[in-house]
């Protein structure tokens, strides 16, 4: 068993508390399976030139809240990837990226004061922003999106009382009204109709978002129709590939919850 | 943000990320941090290497008021055989942070702020 990461600074009121679907990402990413994936996907040197390191990995998770996914992969990159990489975060509330980029930070420290930092990952930084945001196309290899996946009626609507560039410096250190703590918190899990939504404008930017190696691990619920879900990915083309990398297991014969992976294959 | 985060960072404009000058963006009034929380590694640098995109670190290097880099990106041998550049690379990708200040895109002007260390790419509701 790997530590899970210390989230016990996090505001409970305003971002996302780790739970099952954060859990059952640190358990798939730590599993025996999807470990010899990833270390077969990134092998420390190209085949074809044996003799050059092959490109370090980019990790970017989306919507990581309290960022304890991402202190999980980058602290332990040498166990899960085979060797260090870049971790990366988005979030569209900035309580979550202030969150995430602290449980990172404080993770790795006490990784270092173990005296196991030496296969730990590079974190790059966290951005405020809206899925993938300002990335540059083609440059994730690993992409991790534990999306709102909950049906609801509607998706969160911005409170009116927020500023609408967000650029003010009071801006996002005075206290939080109810109705931003609102909406805040149903960012994290409301996810629209069949609770796809929000994933479904990530997967139709997959092809953009992803290197030709890069892989996506995106969370589904029962609800969300997670074989149509996949079939959908398989329909993108040819060299598609979606799988289920891993499951909360059956409950009542059927599965709450999953991990799908998805990534391209190269015909050479 | 480390500064090697904005070696992979264009505008979040839409209509600007198809065009070449929204990339790099420009930090302006930039705070930097120095830490040395990454340990140093040539083998990372290395790897590093083919995921530059090399022009737009030389703009940062320069903008950020950082030591010339080599007009052409190095080969891993050459890189590895290059001590001076390999410290060089590592202050300024794995030890310098943006704290505060502004990233602005070349394209359409729109100026991020990054406060805290984090860059707010929102964008108001007329450029979404």
């Amino acid at each position: 068993m790997l530590p899970t990461p210390d989230t016990s600074h996090i505001p409970t009121s305003l971002v996302y508390d780790p739970v099952e679907d954060s859990y059952l990402l640190l358990d798939t990413f730590s599993s025996p399976s999807e470990t010899a994936f990833l270390k077969d996907h990134f092998p420390l040197t190209s085949p074809s030139a044996p003799q050059s390191p092959s490109p370090i990995p980019v990790v970017l998770e989306l919507g990581s809240g309290s960022g304890v996914v991402s202190a999980f992969l980058a602290s332990n990159a040498r166990h899960i990837f085979g060797r260090p990489v870049l971790s990366a975060c988005t979030d569209l509330n900035p309580h979550a990226c202030r969150a995430t980029a602290e449980t990172i930070r404080k993770e790795l420290s006490q990784r270092r004061e173990d005296g196991a930092g030496d296969g730990a990952g590079v974190f790059l930084g966290v951005c405020n922003a809206d899925l993938e945001g300002p990335w540059v196309s083609g440059a994730v290899d690993v992409l991790v999106f534990n999306p709102p996946y909950v049906p609801t009626p509607d998706l969160p609507v911005r409170p009116d009382t927020m500023r609408d560039s967000a650029d003010g410096e009071e801006g996002d250190r005075r206290e939080p009204t109810f109705e931003e703590e609102e909406y805040y918190l149903g960012l994290a899990y409301a996810g629209g109709y069949d609770g796809m939504e929000v994933t479904n404008r990530l997967i139709e930017r997959l092809p953009d978002i992803l290197s030709a190696r890069g892989c996506a691990y995106i969370v589904l619920c029962a609800q969300n129709h997670p074989e149509e879900v996949k079939q959908r990915i398989r329909d993108m083309g040819a060299e598609w590939r979606a799988e289920t990398a891993g499951t909360s297991g059956k409950k009542a014969g059927w599965e709450k919850l999953q991990i799908m992976r998805a990534w391209r294959v190269h015909q050479s | 943000m480390r500064v090697l985060n904005l070696n992979f960072l264009s505008c979040a404009v839409k209509a600007c990320k198809v065009t070449n000058t929204s990339f790099p963006l420009h930090p302006k009034d930039a705070e930097l941090e120095q830490d040395d929380e990454v340990v140093y590694k040539p083998e990372v640098l290395v790897s590093l290497l083919p995921r530059l995109d090399w022009v737009a670190l030389r703009t940062t290097c320069t903008e950020l008021g950082f030591p010339q880099l080599p007009e052409q990106a190095p080969t891993a041998e050459e890189l590895q055989a290059d001590e001076k550049l390999m410290a060089d690379l590592h202050r300024l990708l794995m030890e310098t942070h943006i704290v505060g200040g502004r990233l602005v895109c070349g394209s359409c002007g729109h100026e991020y702020p990054i406060r805290e260390g984090i860059a707010n790419f929102l964008l108001p509701s007329h450029l979404v």
